[in-house]
């Protein structure tokens, strides 16, 4: 399936948002968001993935 | 007694960013070394390395009040989405709300900031506004919801100091009751005494000490000013006079012309 994770297509196997991150190799502290739309962590394996969807994953990061 | 930021009382005056240290160990330096409170924390794509798990780490040794913010977000969803996102990594309802309105000044777009602290407050957030000194965008904010204000000094990292005095006396005048920060453009450590000699409750800085020479001794000098700010403000100043009033007693000077 072809999708868009943190601005750069990828192929991948997955076709949940939790199955993604475990492909991608995120782990820890992280968000999502499914185009545009935040996904909380609890429901991630629920949330199917289709193809073109822009995935966001984000962690925490230095700020002022 | 200080004011509580909804419901906590912080160690101290200061909250310090975490953004552009010459590295993370100057940054644990920073804070470790001037006892700040606060770190402002910010969420940005996570990378295959994991640089946020080993940030995160750190900030949580730190054992400090964390604050994250929804830096460059431009519009009312984005913000939102932001925020939510950061409730559930940084497992706090505190939100830093910024909604950046001009390019060149990163001003806040107070009308979208309204609406977002209302949405937001309405989802259990604990919004902390970054807006400008206006006091009827304030008033809108407090019926949004927040119970803390953030008025900018200057724009975010110009170091300018406090540009308009007499309207933040006025904020301070006008909201009395309300916990009020002094956020961004601090350059100097006078600039944050003079906000807490205002009777501001905090200074929330970041570039001044990340991008000082010695950031560490700067982070030192920030907490001494609020401090010194804070107590100046308590012990109740003496008006300026144009005259001089001389504190030497005339009464009992020898006669000697």
């Amino acid at each position: 399936m072809k999708i868009v994770l943190n601005g750069e297509a990828r192929d991948v196997a997955a076709t949940d948002l939790a199955g993604l991150l475990a492909e991608c190799g995120f782990s820890g502290r992280v968000a999502t968001s499914l185009n545009e739309e935040f996904v909380p962590a609890g429901l991630r394996a629920a949330q199917t993935l289709a193809d073109g969807d822009r995935v966001e994953v984000v962690a925490p990061m230095q700020g002022g | 007694m200080g004011k509580t930021f909804y419901g906590v009382e912080l160690p101290n005056p200061l909250m310090l960013g975490t953004a552009q240290y010459p590295s993370p160990a100057i940054l644990e330096e920073a804070f470790r070394a001037s006892g700040a409170g606060v770190a402002t924390v910010s969420l940005r794509r996570e990378g295959a390395g994991g640089a946020g798990q080993t940030f995160w780490q750190m900030i949580a040794d730190l054992d400090v009040l964390v604050l994250p913010n929804t830096a460059g977000c431009h519009t009312v969803k984005e913000a939102v989405t932001t925020a939510h996102m950061a409730r559930e990594v940084f497992d706090t309802k505190w939100i830093k709300l910024e909604l950046i309105g001009h390019t060149d000044s990163l001003q806040p777009d107070v009308f979208q900031l309204v609406e977002a602290a209302r949405i937001l407050s309405e989802d259990g957030f604990e919004v902390f506004p970054y807006t400008t000194e206006d006091l009827i965008v304030g008033e809108r904010l407090l019926e949004a919801g927040c119970e803390v204000l953030m008025p900018w000094g200057a724009p975010i990292g110009s170091g300018r100091g406090l540009n308009n005095t007499y309207a933040l006396r006025a904020m301070r005048a006008e909201f009395p009751d309300v916990p009020l920060v002094v956020d961004a453009g601090i350059g100097l450590p006078s600039h944050a005494a003079a906000a807490m000699e205002l009777g501001f409750d905090a200074v929330l800085l970041n570039t001044a000490v990340a991008r000082a020479g010695d950031p560490v001794a700067m982070a030192k000098a920030m907490m001494a000013a609020v401090e010194a700010g804070r107590m100046g403000f308590e012990a109740d100043p003496i008006e300026a006079r144009d005259m001089a009033e001389a504190s030497t007693p005339v009464i009992g000077k020898a006669f000697l012309s």
